[in-house]
């Protein structure tokens, strides 16, 4: 009896040991975001003076730093090319990339074999080994930069891979081919019949795509620094990244500004926190 | 499906998907191997066949070379820090806490953020609310901005990648855990295993598959880092934390030498698939079933 005792006061203390790092390691986690918060309603001379102070120990307070950073970086032109080219990415490459695969399980032959072999290998490739020929094709010969499509068009490929590896496992394990027959003697279209039926059952394995290639794009910056310069059609992290080049000093201007850039994405992680938390885990996994 | 229709069923489904993947991933990477053996300068329209100069001023760009020494350091540093903190905080996540969803969730929030945005959060963190800490406690230690020291900015790169990467390796760690078999932990336990016994012995094994993935997701990401770079240190002070990555990118961007710049791309990537797959081998031969 009290050995158990002793056991359990261990245990108690083991466990508000491991509480307590955990919430110092979160804090430190959190960190860099406090900061930005806080200083971001803060006015220049009172942010060099001391960041950390807090906000009801400062005068002049306000969302002064928000206008600016919101006019400054043409926040909502970039936020709405962000939202273009994201959504369209993702929808051209969750549809065709769950054709394909279903192409590939339907079809055991050699081409469908070599191409899915293909892509796999491929899935290695990082993206500075074919940046360089990229913009050389797309720039030089073809000369189609600068356009929002261009970029929709080489997201869509550059997660093809991926995308069908996944698709072709779940299409693999979970779709029954005699739903497929019995639609065909009712006289269905292949096409139809993949509409109609096979895709709606593909739900869980295009949310999880949808979710990581959605926030792959959004946050992409390589790719689409070397696509696009006119100023009318960059991105968030694009014109971030030219804002912060001009108003380096600014610092509060600055931290209203990544926090502009911060928020759409918590928002709407805070909506869909399990979805998205669930949808990276089976995405690692995999 | 009948074969009659093949073809046409290979163009509906098949060919749109296809196209892209050759044409944006297939077709460059080939063309950027003949693009190795030209002298092009990314203008003019003549491309010379040079055979084999660009890797012969690839071995002479002692630039290049230490960027890739530098990119092997920091690999290591940010691959081990990353998975012993994740695995760590895991562990501690998985043991029965409260509030586990809560954690788990604000861990990862860094992963969802884009790596220029990160850059500039921690480029203010260092240059003013490091240094105002180092006035008013009088640390040496953040006495002058991290980002100026050669050794700092670069300790500084590690800690920026190590805090954006954990989050990610935490949540595939917590999963591995909770797929841990209650059955085998208390025959361990039984048994007489506790601590690090049951750490090296039970746990260790049976979570290899999450360490073979961990392993593989931080490498890969770490010998590819671009974003952080760029924004957090962008190279200085005088290009000494300048990775491979960014290396490649002003080779061929700023200093128009594409043939030598893709040169080292296809070096970098080659040495980075060798080390990946290795890993994939040796850390999957440890795996075992339950």
């Amino acid at each position: 009896m009290a050995q158990t005792q002793v056991g359990g006061n261990r245990k108690k203390a083991g466990n508000l040991l491991s509480f307590l790092i955990l919430i110092a390691v979160f804090i430190a986690f959190m960190f860099p975001f406090v900061m930005v918060v806080i200083n971001s309603l803060k006015q220049k001379r009172d942010i060099i003076k001391s960041p950390f102070s807090w906000l009801f120990t400062i005068k002049g307070l306000s969302f002064d730093n928000f206008v600016k950073a919101f006019t400054q970086m043409d926040f909502l032109n970039a936020f709405m090319n962000s939202l273009i080219v994201t959504v369209s990415s993702t929808v051209l490459v969750t549809v065709l990339a769950s054709m394909l695969a279903y192409y590939i399980v339907r079809h055991k032959n050699k081409l469908s074999q070599v191409m899915f072999a293909l892509m796999v290998a491929s899935m290695i490739i990082p993206f500075q080994a074919i940046m360089i020929p990229l913009v050389s094709i797309y720039g030089g010969t073809l000369n189609i930069l600068n356009h929002r499509l261009t970029l929709i068009f080489m997201h869509t490929g550059f997660s093809m891979a991926m995308s069908v590896f996944m698709f072709h496992g779940f299409i693999n394990g979970n779709i029954p081919i005699a739903l497929e027959e019995a639609a065909y003697i009712d006289g269905c279209t292949h096409v139809q019949t993949y509409f109609g039926i096979v895709f709606p059952l593909l739900k869980p394995i295009i949310s999880t795509m949808v979710i990581l290639n959605a926030l792959a794009f959004w946050n992409d910056f390589l790719l689409p620094s070397l696509v696009l310069t006119d100023k009318k059609l960059l991105t968030l992290p694009l014109s971030t990244y030219s804002f912060y080049g001009t108003y380096s000093a600014d610092y509060g201007t600055i931290m209203a500004g990544l926090l502009l850039c911060v928020i759409p994405i918590l928002v709407l992680y805070v909506v869909l926190q399990k979805q998205i938390i669930n949808g990276v885990v089976a995405g690692a996994v995999k | 499906m009948k074969s009659k229709s093949n073809g046409k069923d290979f163009c509906i489904f098949a060919l749109p998907g296809l196209f892209c993947f050759l044409a944006v991933l297939i077709v460059p990477f080939l063309y950027g191997v003949y693009l190795t053996l030209t002298d092009w300068n990314g203008v003019s329209q003549e491309k010379n066949f040079t055979g084999l100069k660009n890797f012969a001023a690839v071995m002479r760009d002692g630039q290049f070379w230490s960027s890739l020494l530098l990119t092997f350091k920091y690999v290591i540093f940010v691959v081990v820090i990353v998975n012993v903190l994740a695995f760590g905080i895991a562990w501690l996540l998985t043991r029965g806490m409260k509030g586990q969803n809560f954690f788990r969730a604000g861990f990862f929030t860094p992963n969802l953020i884009g790596g220029i945005v990160l850059g500039y959060i921690w480029q203010f963190v260092f240059s003013r609310v490091f240094v105002s800490i180092g006035e008013a406690t009088g640390w040496s230690m953040f006495e002058a901005s991290w980002l100026s020291d050669p050794g700092k900015a670069f300790a500084a790169l590690v800690l920026v990648s190590v805090w954006q990467l954990s989050g990610y390796m935490i949540l595939i760690y917590v999963a591995g855990f909770m797929g841990l078999s209650e059955d085998v932990m208390e025959a361990a336990s039984i048994d007489g295993a506790a601590g690090l016994v049951k750490l090296k012995n039970i746990i260790m094994p049976l979570m290899m598959s999450s360490i073979t993935i961990c392993l593989f997701l931080t490498l890969s990401r770490a010998f590819m880092v671009y974003d952080v770079n760029l924004s957090l240190t962008g190279g200085a002070p005088y290009g000494t934390t300048e990775m491979a990555a960014m290396h490649v990118y002003e080779k061929a961007f700023t200093s128009r030498q594409f043939g030598v710049g893709q040169a080292e791309a296809l070096i970098l990537f080659v040495i980075t698939a060798c080390i990946s797959g290795l890993q994939v081998y040796l850390t999957k031969r440890k795996e075992v079933e339950a």
